[in-house]
């Protein structure tokens, strides 16, 4: 199984993965590449990552997730150059019972942002590019900052609404 | 530098993001005294040019998981030293 893509994410081949005869309720999450951080204009988002860690830790959460919950539950994280509106992480937890596969699916979009390597640019409008989380970003919210889990998580679904 | 003996640990280092591009460097070979922890690897990479630009500890990953910094290195491993996480 390979959780990060260089291609476009196509949520219908992840629900393929998951959906079954018994597992009648389906849950999806998608984060979009939005057109504002922090007030300022956002025109693209570069994404990379520490492949071969981010791929096992995707494994150990949806892991984890599998045993926690009687779910089915797959994910891809695309890489690389995304423009505004682009899907850049989807979730999908099936389940015979709505509830489990909404948990699941939650649980896997925050420990993901919580713990797989992943990092990315972004592209302003004025010109300026920034890491998310890192220099000036940083400095003036440190909200991106991975030793601040709490906030992290609160910040979660926030973002990608 | 030493070279490789029964007193040093030989580690591969990753560097990620916003930290590969400060440093201008994403892979080094750091040959260190032991006992040699994930502290003293980065403390390592903190003397190398604009290495002052790390944070004292950062998060970092030994063998593709979380580490402490306290954790102990020996040769053959794989560090990462990673930038705050932004996935999602």
């Amino acid at each position: 199984m390979t959780f990060l893509t260089d291609q476009p994410i196509v949520l219908e081949t992840l629900v393929a993965r998951v959906q079954s005869p018994s597992r009648g309720g389906v849950a999806c999450f998608l984060g979009t590449v939005r057109n504002h951080h922090e007030g300022r204009q956002v025109l693209r988002l570069d994404y990379s990552a520490y492949a071969a860690m981010a791929e096992a830790e995707c494994g150990r959460i949806v892991a984890e997730a599998e045993s926690r919950w009687n779910v089915a539950v797959t994910l891809n994280h695309r890489l690389g150059q995304l423009e505004i509106g682009d899907t850049s992480v989807a979730v999908v937890a099936a389940s015979a019972h709505r509830d489990e596969a909404f948990q699941a699916c939650r649980y896997v979009i925050e420990e993901l942002k919580r713990r797989v390597p992943i990092w990315k640019k972004e592209y302003f409008a004025d010109g300026s590019v920034e890491w998310v989380g890192s220099g000036e970003a940083g400095k003036r919210g440190g909200k991106d900052h991975h030793t601040d889990a709490g906030e992290l998580v609160g910040r979660g679904l926030d973002e990608n609404r | 530098m030493q070279s490789q003996t029964g007193s040093t640990v030989s580690v591969r280092v990753l560097l990620f993001g916003s930290y590969a591009e400060s440093l201008g460097l994403d892979a080094v070979e750091l040959v260190l005294d032991k006992p040699a922890t994930v502290a003293s690897a980065v403390d390592h990479l903190r003397a190398l040019p604009q290495g002052e630009r790390l944070p004292p500890r950062p998060l970092c990953a030994l063998n593709l998981t979380q580490t402490r910094m306290d954790a102990a290195l020996s040769s053959g491993d794989e560090l990462a030293v990673l930038p705050p996480l932004a996935g999602g």
